[in-house]
């Protein structure tokens, strides 16, 4: 027998390249990948009686008490657009992203007993949140399209325009950030746990930085010198670029679009370098 | 034929203790000392796994410098104590882990079935589950599907595909979930003691698939299992770990019997500080008759007891249950302070309790020991699993004679013969 040219399928070894992503076994897997979203959404609404409905309550809910509260209680002026659809594109966005990022967060945790004992390629656990969190996301879509009927048939003045042919780059990029934002988190928490803390209690409180409740327009106007701050949010250029498109009203900018994209491209791979070192020994710490 | 599976060198270190304030300072320590390619200051060698011992570091090797070959077809059982490295060897082939060091080579695709039903989501329906269960076994959806009616005509639940698993009885659940596990298709299948689940019948059948896909398909079966008999009928070449280490790999009558009669026991006693505010049992020891740490059927046992009493309690209770391998308990004995005082002084109190003529049957014993007050009613303790012995029958013959599990206690007896005139 000729032991050095024998030929193996397989190397289980302790280290691996930092940027192995074993994509040839994700796509084999890639059956895994949808069942794991079709379960996530038919799991969701098991034994209720509105069944898939629930996807729509809680974005109306959030909008009317949105719009109750910061356009006719507090005065935020809204570009001229009608309050529930520019509260609408801010939250739908928003709720993509946060959910990606809060649910990749804790993917290792979540699904440890599952992980301890079955190998799959560990990046199919956060590609399932992402495409599940896109379901919901263009269930809520719907709904949005929906409104932005209404109010042109009402003739207010919204005008959707050739811009929002950049909508599904925008919603590659939201996707893109959660999920290095999350694999960033729940590679780091799955030793030391703090940082989950932080995660339920700041991704709230963040949606504040970016313009989800107000127009960008409003803070260079009333906070010039402190604009910068939400400006280079990368989650802003986004939204504003999403509702400048659909809406027709917003401050759009090619300048930040990119500087958004970059930093994405940055985290993503600052992301998936961490998640693939914490995957193969995860469960000996969690 | 060529081979399936080859390791070289493969070590698994775990770290002790809880992860928590100080673990990152301790974690720039070793990256320090590995960006100066340092050795890791805190993977100390010459440590092996021995759980009673107090080991110097808090990391520990579970598995250390094992080497082995598995051929194509071969049928291999891994056997061991509890805490051997049995798992982790398994959880390493099926990557479910990394290595610490060493490395493992396979040919031909794995599936590993390390527990049944793993993914199962109670809301969806049988049907759903199938579909998950084996994607993430690593099925394709059409291998799934071709197989679908084969899986569900053996785990024989037709009534109730279309119903959610959380309805199912425990038994159908586990019958679903092994009959997705058991239409795998891969070269080598890793097997971790399914079998010790469902009812007499089913495991039954488990094993009769298990038989069939070693022998008859031709597939690499690595199979771990605490069950001899099991592993006599389904496997022809077994591993025997000790402590992290390889102790022998052979054929499995050769291995199994070094296993039984291993001589070097674990000593087993068991100590605890002395606790301020409540008794507590402080050593339990076994005074077995051999020298090697194995008792002989019919002699005296003695079992010695410490328990510090840091203030009086009135009505104390203690209990204790001897129970063998296959967790049946088969002597329970206690001593009531109402009955006959004890622990009446404060600080250490020595008991013992002597079992005259020890009939227990060749198996392997362990203690629980019960520490009570029984005036509030009080439990201060309840120690499992200490004190780990074996018992061995006098003029032992393996093969013949005194089989394995034929009974858990025996008696006196005569036999003697009837005159052949009175028939």
């Amino acid at each position: 027998m000729t032991e050095a040219e024998e030929h193996w399928d397989l190397e289980i070894k302790p280290t691996s390249s930092l940027f192995d992503l074993k994509l040839k076994d994700v796509w084999h897997y890639r059956d895994l990948l949808l069942l794991l979203v079709r379960r996530d959404f038919v799991s969701f609404y098991k034994q209720t009686v509105l069944g898939p409905i629930w996807f729509f309550v809680q974005p109306i809910i959030t909008i009317l008490v949105y719009n109750l509260i910061f356009s006719n209680l507090a005065g935020i002026k809204t570009d001229s657009i009608p309050g529930p659809v520019f509260y609408l594109a801010g939250t739908i966005i928003w709720n993509y992203f946060a959910e990606c990022l809060t649910k990749t967060s804790t993917v290792f945790k979540d699904n440890s007993a599952m992980l301890g004992k079955v190998y799959f390629p560990r990046l199919i656990m956060p590609l399932s949140i992402v495409l599940s969190n896109l379901v919901r996301f263009g269930v809520q879509f719907i709904l949005f399209i929906l409104l932005i009927g209404y109010y042109l048939i009402a003739g207010y003045p919204i005008a959707p325009n050739a811009y929002l042919l950049l909508f599904p780059l925008l919603i590659i990029i939201i996707a893109a950030l959660g999920l290095g934002c999350g694999m960033i988190i729940s590679a780091v928490t799955t030793k030391y746990r703090d940082l989950s803390f932080v995660v339920s209690f700041g991704v709230p409180l963040l949606m504040y930085t970016t313009t989800v409740i107000y127009p960008l327009s409003e803070v260079v106007k009333k906070y010039s010198s402190y604009s910068w701050l939400i400006k280079y949010n990368p989650l802003t250029a986004i939204i504003e670029a999403f509702r400048y498109g659909f809406l027709g009203k917003g401050s759009f900018s090619w300048d930040l679009l990119l500087y958004s994209a970059i930093f994405t491209i940055v985290i993503l791979l600052t992301g998936i370098v961490v998640f693939n070192k914490v995957e193969k020994t995860f469960v000996d710490t969690i | 034929m060529g081979k399936a599976i080859k390791v070289e060198n493969l070590s698994k270190a775990y770290q002790l203790g809880d992860f928590g304030t100080g673990t990152i300072s301790r974690d720039l320590e070793r990256y320090w000392a590995r960006i100066r390619g340092k050795e890791d200051p805190f993977l100390k060698i010459g440590e092996t796994n021995d759980r009673t011992a107090q080991g110097t570091s808090d990391v520990v090797w579970s598995l250390k410098d094992i080497n082995f070959e598995i051929e194509q077809g071969d049928a291999v059982g891994i056997i061991g104590r509890n805490g051997a490295g049995k798992s982790t060897l398994l959880k390493i082939l099926s990557r479910v882990t990394s290595p610490t060091t060493g490395s493992v080579k396979i040919k031909g695709r794995i599936a590993s079935l390390l527990e049944v039903g793993t993914g199962f989501h109670p809301e969806l329906t049988g049907r759903e589950n199938i579909f998950l269960n084996g994607a993430i076994l690593g099925m394709r959806k059409a291998e799934i599907k071709r197989k679908f009616d084969e899986i569900v005509a053996f785990a024989g639940v037709e009534r109730y595909i279309d119903t959610p698993v959380k309805r199912y009885s425990s038994g159908m659940y586990v019958r679903l979930a092994f009959a997705v596990a058991a239409h795998l298709e891969s070269e080598i299948l890793i097997v971790d003691e399914v079998l010790a689940v469902g009812d007499a019948e089913f495991q039954k059948k488990c094993l009769g698939k298990m038989g069939d896909i070693s022998k008859g398909e031709g597939r690499t079966v690595l199979f771990v299992s605490h069950n001899m008999d099991a592993v006599a009928t389904l496997t022809s070449k077994s591993i025997y770990l000790s402590n992290g280490q390889l102790k022998l790999y052979d054929t499995t009558p050769a291995t199994i019997r070094n296993y039984l009669t291993s001589a070097v026991r674990e000593q087993g006693i068991y100590t605890a500080h002395p606790r301020s505010d409540r008794p507590n049992i402080t050593r339990v020891e076994v005074k077995v008759s051999e020298i090697n740490g194995t008792h002989l059927n019919g002699e005296d046992l003695y079992i010695n007891i410490d328990v510090n009493m840091p203030l009086i309690v009135e009505g104390m209770a203690l209990s204790l249950q001897i129970l063998n391998e296959n967790d049946i308990p088969v002597i329970y004995t206690y001593v009531f302070d109402v009955e006959q005082p004890i622990l009446r002084k404060t600080g250490i109190n020595s008991m013992q309790c002597i079992i005259p003529n020890c009939k227990l049957y060749a198996n392997i014993y362990y203690l629980i020991v019960h520490l009570a007050e029984t005036k509030g009613r009080t439990k201060f303790e309840q120690i499992e699993r200490i004190c780990e012995f074996e018992v061995s029958m006098p003029n032992k013959i393996i093969e013949w004679g005194w089989q394995k599990n034929v009974c858990v206690y025996t008696e006196n007896f005569l036999w003697k013969k009837l005159s052949d005139s009175n028939i």
